[in-house]
């Protein structure tokens, strides 16, 4: 079998599909991986769903960001400052989607918090309101009635809570149950072992 | 030994760096930090890294740089402890991106990870390997993922199902390697490992043709070595699917899943994508699914959002399955529901896919004009320009004029920052899509009465061009622009092409010729006429473009107004005097030609223009401005003039045919050509 990604390609392209191929070098030189893109607006390119997530204050202040697709750290910072410019100018009556380098961003605010979500241009954005209110739901049981402080001081519970919604952009789970025993039993998890540790301190600290 | 408390504690570093005052300050304290953490992380004491790297992370999110965090991660990760591989993921999945060549090193520990026997650590790899693998780390794990995918805890089979999404995205190759285990997931009854399992089953139809005949179960079977192919019981994978669909939607109230009265709408999503994929380009699988989209597209309560996402993707899967019309008409009705619903969002959405409809069906978007064009007039911006675009899809040669009216009748109250598109959509569509002559003179001139500043130059010009074209209109035109730009004269570009329309067709202006029936008659004295036009030279903010333009009006006016020429002879010499270059110029140019008038054939010089090829006209416009375009005198002034620069020797009429037109920018060239005398006579002249 060639190894050459045009022979590889083509041999997959369904011709009827508009296919047109994203190359990106990833890594060794041997390993060429193949973006396919459809530009056939009906069969969306099911490719990293959600690009990124970015929580936002009202002051513009970064309280979580979880990246999907790669993106540099230098890439990051600017998409982060672009984006929060063009969120935070908003009008309050608009529509909750913005068209953004020709992705779309979903976005919502709860109290003083913009949660923010990047798809593509083709994908469903209502459902992504969806997603952003199922995490919010879950956090808000998980912290009690959440606020912006509870995820500043906690913001590394906030992206455990996340990575148990959301892998490779894509959802994980439905049941917010399901997600909160998960992420209860993890937390036990900690405790025992702080405990376990604390003790042991201890006992050494009695003996020296 | 170390103090377990040594350096601030997580809480304490946040509140210190929130109650900074200054970026300043704020700065100095994370500098201090993370100096106390690269200490830290030098004596390589085990117990603070935690803590640290929960530090480093929170810097991080602040926009500080933190590569020299990056080794804890892996040192965390290689932990035995849950809460120090927890941490260390994460700070992992942070710190890291999968370009950066410190990730390969996490491949091993990750391996050992995948094995554990602490099922949450499992999950913790998985997520990591999820999110942030390289196309190496995937072909090195891929089999250990597949693996988990049949493992006995449903937590760690939905991981491993997205984890695997990941994989095939980053090697394609791979994908035939998941295709028995995505199948198996489509059996589940967990919520969560079904929808990761119809997601994974989604992306290896999408890029794997096999895997998407497979899915569809009607291909004929392989007789491949594979023998998964050849031999697995049909399981009928699309009825499957469907058969999942119609019982989630029949579902009776499930608490845990119910989202506004749908049940787990996420897998109404998941399960509507994968039968999209299976129904295209694929006439029996289409035929299967009718059904159940018919049912779901009927069924679906759409008052709040959750229900509308369901909607939303089942039209989109009606639309790129195979043609049954009736299904198509439902989903544009549905469509046509979403436009009026109070919810923006779905407008907006709504408006997104008629544009695809369109495609598919124009008569049922048709049906729905009206309510599209009351989306034009909506204050949310985003909806107002889709709207717009929707619109001028649906234009054609039957409700072109409706339309038109509407959308001008808009334009009158339309917001300022709309104007510009607004106007530019209304002008494309009248010019493409107009019936006749006399009705596209009447829209541009709304149009450039309300909107005219932000009229661009082609526009303009194109319609110059109709103009001169229209023989039989230019008394009307006329008319009507005397009396539109007495009401708007602060509109640019609409008193350029009255002072243009005004210098040629003066004389039809005063004399009320080619009245037509529509007409009431109006009495314009050639002194009303030169008012304009030495109101759009004197007018403060007239740009240069209309002031020069106005000279040469003044010009042709001079030639056919004879009983007012003094002054008109009054306001040219009084702009010598003028500050802007090219004022002067042709005001001692033009001066000069009115004060030889009896030497020269004058009424020929300033003769009505010859009509514009339209066809050369658009060919040149669509092809951009060619140099041949730029006229002899001065690159602002519009096309007309330009292209006048060829008849101009036939207007010389002097006989000599070796004189050519040649366009060059010095204005005693010009005078010369003109003259068409000789050359050493004229340059002794002056002006």
């Amino acid at each position: 079998m060639s190894f050459d990604p045009m022979d590889r390609l083509m041999s997959l392209c369904v011709p009827s599909l508009n296919l047109r191929m994203h190359r990106s070098l990833i890594d060794s030189l041997e390993i060429q991986s193949c973006y396919l893109l459809s530009e056939h607006s009906c069969l969306a390119s099911g490719f990293g769903s959600i690009h990124f997530v970015l929580l936002v204050s009202r002051q513009g202040k970064v309280r979580l960001t979880k990246w999907y697709s790669p993106y540099t750290q230098k890439e990051r910072s600017k998409v982060i400052r672009e984006l929060s410019g063009v969120i935070l100018n908003r009008g309050p009556k608009l529509c909750n989607f913005v068209e953004w380098r020709g992705y779309k961003v979903v976005y919502k605010r709860y109290a003083s918090l913009y949660f923010c979500m990047c798809i593509d241009a083709e994908d469903n954005e209502l459902e992504v309101l969806e997603i952003i209110h199922h995490y919010v739901e879950i956090l808000d049981r998980y912290f009690g009635s959440v606020c912006e402080l509870d995820l500043i001081f906690n913001f590394h519970k906030a992206y455990y809570i996340l990575d148990e919604l959301l892998i490779a952009g894509e959802i994980q789970e439905s049941s917010k149950k399901t997600v909160a025993r998960i992420i209860s039993a993890q937390d036990e998890m900690v405790e025992a072992a702080k405990e376990e540790a604390g003790s042991i301190s201890y006992i050494i600290a009695q003996a020296s | 030994m170390n103090s377990i408390f040594s350096g601030t504690r997580l809480r304490d570093m946040i509140r210190s760096i929130r109650a900074c005052k200054t970026a300043a300050e704020e700065r100095g304290v994370v500098r201090k930090e993370c100096a106390d953490i690269r200490a830290s992380i030098n004596e390589n004491d085990p117990h603070d890294r935690h803590r640290n790297l929960a530090k480093l992370m929170f810097i991080h999110m602040l926009g500080y740089p933190t590569h020299f965090g990056q080794m804890e991660c892996l040192k965390l990760i290689a932990s035995p402890g849950f809460p120090e591989k927890r941490i260390g993921y994460l700070g992992l999945m942070l710190l890291l991106d999968e370009r950066q060549e410190v990730l390969m090193l996490v491949t091993n520990s990750l391996k050992q990870d995948l094995n554990h026997t602490n099922q949450y650590v499992v999950g913790l790899a998985l997520c990591a390997l999820g999110n942030i693998c390289s196309a190496e780390m995937a072909r090195d794990l891929a089999p250990e993922v597949e693996r988990l995918i049949q493992f006995r805890d449903p937590n760690i089979r939905k991981k491993a199902a997205l984890c695997s999404t990941r994989i095939v995205r980053k090697v394609p190759d791979l994908a035939e390697n998941f295709i028995n285990a995505a199948s198996s997931l489509l059996k589940e009854k967990h919520h969560g490992v079904l929808i990761t399992g119809v997601q994974l089953c989604y992306e290896l139809c999408t890029i794997n043709d096999e895997a998407l005949e497979y899915f569809r179960k009607v291909a004929p079977l392989f007789a491949l070595d594979r023998s998964i192919y050849a031999y697995m019981s049909i399981a009928k994978c699309t009825e499957g699917l469907i058969k999942t669909l119609r019982d989630i939607t029949n579902s009776a109230y499930q608490p845990e899943y119910d989202v506004a009265g749908i049940t787990d709408p996420f897998l109404h999503i998941r399960l509507l994508k994968l039968l999209r994929v299976l129904g295209h380009g694929d006439a029996d699988a289409s035929d299967l699914m009718t059904d159940i989209l018919a049912q779901v597209a009927t069924k679906t309560e759409s008052n709040k959002n959750a229900g509308n996402a369901v909607l939303y993707e089942c039209v989109e899967t009606i639309m790129a399955i195979e043609d049954t019309s009736s299904l198509r008409v439902l989903a544009i009705n549905i469509l046509g529901r979403f436009l009026s619903n109070r919810d923006n969002n779905i407008r907006y959405v709504a408006l997104n896919m008629l544009m695809k409809a369109i495609a598919f069906d124009d008569q049922a978007v048709q049906r729905h004009r009206v309510t599209i064009l009351e989306c034009v007039k909506d204050p949310d911006a985003s909806i107002r320009k889709r709207a717009l675009e929707l619109v001028s899809l649906l234009v054609n040669e039957n409700n072109v004029k409706q339309l038109t009216k509407e959308l001008i009748d808009y334009l009158e109250i339309s917001d300022e920052d709309f104007k510009e598109d607004l106007s530019a959509k209304i002008c494309s569509i009248v010019e493409k899509f107009s019936p006749e002559k006399i009705w596209y003179i009447d829209q541009m001139l709304k149009v450039l009465s309300e909107a005219g500043k932000f009229v661009k130059d082609d526009v303009w010009h194109a319609l110059i061009v109709v103009i001169s074209n229209a023989s039989e209109l230019h008394g009307y035109t006329v008319r009507a622009l005397y009396k539109a730009v007495l009401t708007y004269s602060e509109q640019e570009t609409l008193v350029r092409v009255a002072i243009w329309c005004i210098g040629e067709y003066g004389d039809l202006l005063v004399n009320n010729v080619g009245m037509l029936g529509i007409e009431d008659p109006i009495t314009v004295t050639e002194s009303d006429a030169v008012d304009v036009v030495e109101d759009a030279i004197t007018r403060h903010n007239s740009d240069m473009t209309t002031k020069a333009m106005a000279l040469v009006a003044l010009l042709k006016l001079s030639s056919r107004f004879p009983s007012i020429s003094e002054r008109i002879k009054d306001i040219i010499v009084k702009q010598k005097g003028s500050l802007l270059l090219e004022m002067q110029q042709r005001a001692i140019e033009f001066n000069s030609i009115v004060d030889r008038h009896k030497n020269i054939r004058w009424s020929s010089l300033v003769e009505r223009m010859p009509v514009l090829d339209e066809a050369t006209f658009n060919v040149r416009r669509a092809g951009s401005l060619p140099a041949s375009v730029s006229t002899m005198a001065k690159p602002s002034v519009s096309i007309p003039n330009g292209v006048a620069a060829a008849p101009l020797v036939d207007l010389l009429d002097l006989g000599s045919d070796d004189i050519m037109a040649a366009p060059s920018s010095s204005g005693a060239d010009f005078l010369q050509d003109l003259l068409g005398v000789d050359l050493g006579s004229s340059s002794a002249q002056s002006g």
